[in-house]
């Protein structure tokens, strides 16, 4: 129900689910990063996710630039409008941040809707993944171009996370009182690590977009915003690590809901209102909390 | 020319109503726990399509249909207040807002397994000819709407300011512990909030759906509009979410008109961007209390 | 060093603080006192930027800083504690110190992010100097302790040290002994001699501790209703007739 699964066989549909699960998690430790780290909340990353897609697939297929070029422009308009929208947000708090997000991923998908090429249906023929003259023909190569490039950033996040800019984002999250008092720009602070969470997004709407070569404003909604959010806090949104296990949990979903048929709309939502109740910290941190305690009561 | 435009003026003043009774939802349990409730839309929802069920596949007299329908939608909230709000026991606004959001899907996917994604209608509430005015015509349900609204917004004003429980109500606000220390309970005036605000978005759902449809996916805009509603009045303040709820639907629908149908949905998002960046101040109901309380 | 000069403050009609002058000397530990509500806590918060006074102007080692945000204020080397606890709770002890060598440091998202050669040597300067401020505080067997797990004497402590990781030149100390017993409040007072004369930070300490504030301070300043009554060296304030009257009341002319 969330994407238009290509009729492929068993073996090259799991290489599809993979590939899915990556670009997922992409945009799930963005947010990771944003809701977790940052303590801000993004109701909207759809629209990121959606602005990664269009603007690549344009400029490569009716500009003709190269992919790569592509994507990094799509990565950049991407920051510019999480700028636009992180500036006059950020005197907002809790429920009102919330709905301000909600209410950009909507425009953008009105925008997308009625001013994208081929309106409501979407467009096709996007070109395929490609860099230098080396065009990525097979489901495999993509999986693996997208796994290296979840691994490139995975690494980026977690050395920005334990270093300077992590520890000013976890403090930020902690007392904006005391950040004031150390010097922090609070401000320049959570304006960046909205346009790091943006960029994420698109680099994976981008890939999904060269990946599936069709496109169309149905697949950059609420729900997926929502579906987003269900990710990291089923995974945990203390870490980047949580929002890897829930994006692989929540891709893998569908596979599994098959059985409901119908149902699958409300088995999302009662799992994402049950992790909300009972896991409220996430799959990662509690299974990483269990282990610790098993360590511990092993060494005393 | 003057036709079209009062033609477009009551067929917005019609949509505005529903997306002010929504926006009132969002004021009664925003002025009760400080929490907004995302799924707000739902209940109007709930209320369209309750009500096909009882009248029409059931064939329930209409006063009947009316009152299960209604009923129904505060036994939703009810179930929703006690079995998610209340055992969350947390103060972090982002966990709550995120729980309306999943019970709000819970609800989407509980209406497409029974009602499907056709939209649903059933008969105006009386029949008759429509009324002509300046060449526009009006439909006797529009009046019906609008009266509706009229009379919900009246009840409410009169139960917050003149009943005890209202006033009890409106004191959890200010100060739960307060209120419970002078013997109020707070958290049954949480659950009633929750009951009143969905049978408030319930009765929007039943006068709308013969003029506009219902089908189960329309919640997330109808919450979206309705809180742009509330705050463009005030987050919290009553009479400014009837203000509101108007405005955009008239806007709403004058957009439609004139410009382009496509971009209609966009007004509400764009009139709420703009409240949201640049008069935030002005919406949190009192600009100098805000202040002093950050000391 | 720092210029307090006629700060006025009304809260809501109340006159919070009524044409308050006073200086901080650089090298000195200077102490504010004063009744309950006598505007201690808002001087404290005017002078870090949290809000603008009413009237008045203060400058800090010759600059105006009166309309900087508490952010610029503590960059330019003006750093404090709070009187209710503000840590980062669920930060370590060590990371709390860390973010307090922020300022001091300058690796941004993307250099981190690929760990250039220059953000391992920051890094590693950070953890030493932190290690040692950790030491200096006598915190140094918590460092991987959630700062939310310490009692609250260490909590105090640990709010210093982190300040001190900002490498202030004046220290704004905001009631450091509320809370703590005798033992505690001995062990702070000489922990902030000795920030002042070892570290050579110039002190401004606003406490409720008459005993702490009279045995450690050098100059003191006194509030009462939001207006200077007296100030002075210890001595001197402990004699003075308002200062008196003003903590126990009239005097009763039958003692």
């Amino acid at each position: 129900m969330v994407y238009a699964l290509p009729n492929l066989t068993d073996d090259s549909y799991f290489i599809t689910l993979m590939i899915f699960s990556g670009i997922n998690a992409i945009v799930a430790i963005g947010l990771c990063i944003l809701m977790g780290s940052a303590g801000q909340v993004s109701l909207g990353q759809a629209g990121f996710y959606g602005i990664g897609a269009y603007a690549s697939s344009v400029l490569s297929q009716s500009f003709g630039l190269p992919v790569v070029i592509s994507m990094l422009c799509a990565a950049v308009i991407s920051g510019i409008a999480a700028v636009i929208l992180a500036a006059p947000s950020l005197r907002l708090k809790g429920h009102y941040l919330a709905v301000a997000t909600l209410g950009f991923g909507e425009i953008i998908h009105i925008i997308l809707n009625e001013f994208g090429p081929g309106g409501p249906s979407g467009f096709g023929d996007i070109p395929a993944l490609s860099a230098g003259g080396f065009v990525l023909t097979t489901p495999a190569h993509v999986a693996w171009v997208v796994w290296g490039i979840l691994l490139l950033l995975m690494i980026f996040s977690l050395n920005m996370l334990n270093a300077r800019p992590g520890r000013a984002l976890r403090a930020l999250h902690g007392s904006e009182t005391a950040c004031n008092a150390m010097g922090l720009d609070v401000v320049g602070l959570k304006i960046k690590v909205f346009v790091l969470s943006a960029v994420y997004a698109s680099i994976a709407g981008s890939l999904y977009a060269h990946y599936v070569s069709f496109i169309s404003p149905s697949s950059f909604t609420l729900f997926h915003s929502v579906l987003l959010l269900m990710m990291v806090v089923l995974g945990g949104i203390t870490t980047v690590w949580g929002g890897l296990v829930g994006a692989v949990i929540i891709t893998l979903l569908p596979e599994t809901l098959k059985a409901f048929e119908e149902l699958d709309v409300l088995v999302y939502g009662l799992i994402l209102t049950l992790s909300l109740l009972f896991l409220r910290r996430g799959i990662v941190p509690i299974v990483t909390a269990k282990i610790h305690s098993l360590l511990v009561r092993r060494n005393a | 020319m003057l036709t079209v435009f009062l033609q477009f003026l009551f067929s917005g003043l019609t949509v505005g109503s529903v997306y002010a009774l929504v926006g009132m939802g969002f004021n009664i349990i925003y002025n009760a726990t400080s929490i907004i409730n995302l799924a707000q839309g739902e209940f109007v929802v709930i209320g369209g399509l309750l009500m096909w069920f009882f009248l029409e596949s059931c064939k329930l007299p209409f006063l009947l249909a009316v009152a299960l329908t209604i009923l129904s939608a505060g036994l939703v909230a009810l179930i929703m207040e006690r079995l998610t709000i209340r055992p969350l026991k947390t103060n972090d606004l982002l966990i709550m807002i995120m729980v309306t959001v999943a019970v709000a899907i819970v609800m989407r996917g509980l209406l497409m397994f029974k009602f499907g994604k056709e939209p649903y209608s059933f008969a105006a509430f009386t029949e008759g000819d429509p009324l002509v005015i300046g060449g526009a015509v009006i439909q006797l349900q529009t009046l019906w709407v609008l009266g509706i609204t009229g009379t919900c917004i009246l009840a409410l004003y009169a139960f917050f300011n003149l009943t005890i429980a209202g006033k009890a109500m409106r004191a959890c606000s200010f100060d739960p512990t307060a209120a419970s220390l002078v013997g109020i309970p707070v958290s049954r005036m949480i659950m009633f909030s929750f009951i009143l605000s969905a049978m408030v978005g319930a009765i929007g759902g039943i006068a709308i759906t013969p003029i506009s449809l219902m089908e189960y996916d329309k919640g997330p805009m109808l919450a979206v509009k309705g809180f742009c509603a509330a705050m463009m009045g005030g987050l919290g303040r009553g009479r400014g979410a009837v203000v509101g709820g108007l405005t955009i639907g008239v806007l709403e629908s004058m957009t439609a008109g004139y410009i382009h149908s496509g971009l209609k949905d966009a007004v509400a998002l764009l009139i709420l961007l703009s409240i949201l960046f640049f008069r935030p101040a002005g919406l949190f109901g009192n600009a100098a209390m805000q202040r002093l309380k950050g000391h | 060093m720092l210029e307090v000069q006629n700060i006025s403050k009304v809260f809501g009609g109340v006159h919070a603080l009524v044409d308050v002058s006073f200086s901080v000397a650089e090298g000195s530990l200077s102490a504010l006192i004063g009744p309950n509500g006598a505007g201690k806590t808002t001087m404290m918060n005017i002078i870090s930027g949290i809000f603008p006074p009413d009237k008045g102007s203060i400058s800090f080692k010759g600059g105006v800083i009166t309309r900087l945000s508490p952010a610029a204020i503590a960059r330019r080397g003006l750093s404090r504690t709070f009187q209710h606890i503000e840590l980062f709770a669920e930060m370590t002890v060590l990371e709390n110190i860390l973010v307090g060598r922020y300022i001091k440091s300058r690796s941004g998202f993307l250099a981190a992010g690929l760990r250039l050669p220059f953000v391992r040597t920051e890094e590693e300067k950070n953890r030493a100097k932190s290690l040692e401020i950790l030491a200096s505080i006598g915190l140094e067997g918590k460092a991987d302790e959630l700062a939310s797990n310490l009692p609250l004497g260490e909590q105090r402590m640990l709010e210093i040290g982190r300040a001190l990781a900002t490498e202030p030149s004046l220290l704004l100390l905001d009631e450091p002994a509320a809370g703590l017993n005798i033992r505690e409040t001995r062990d702070l007072g000489k922990m902030i001699v000795r920030l002042n004369t070892e570290r050579e930070i110039t002190i401004l300490l606003v406490e409720h501790d008459m005993d702490l504030v009279m045995r450690i301070s050098t100059s003191i300043t006194v509030l009462n209703f939001g207006q200077k009554i007296a100030s002075g060296k210890p001595a001197d304030i402990q004699r003075n007739r308002d200062v008196i009257t003003a903590y126990l009341g009239e005097e009763d002319p039958s003692c």
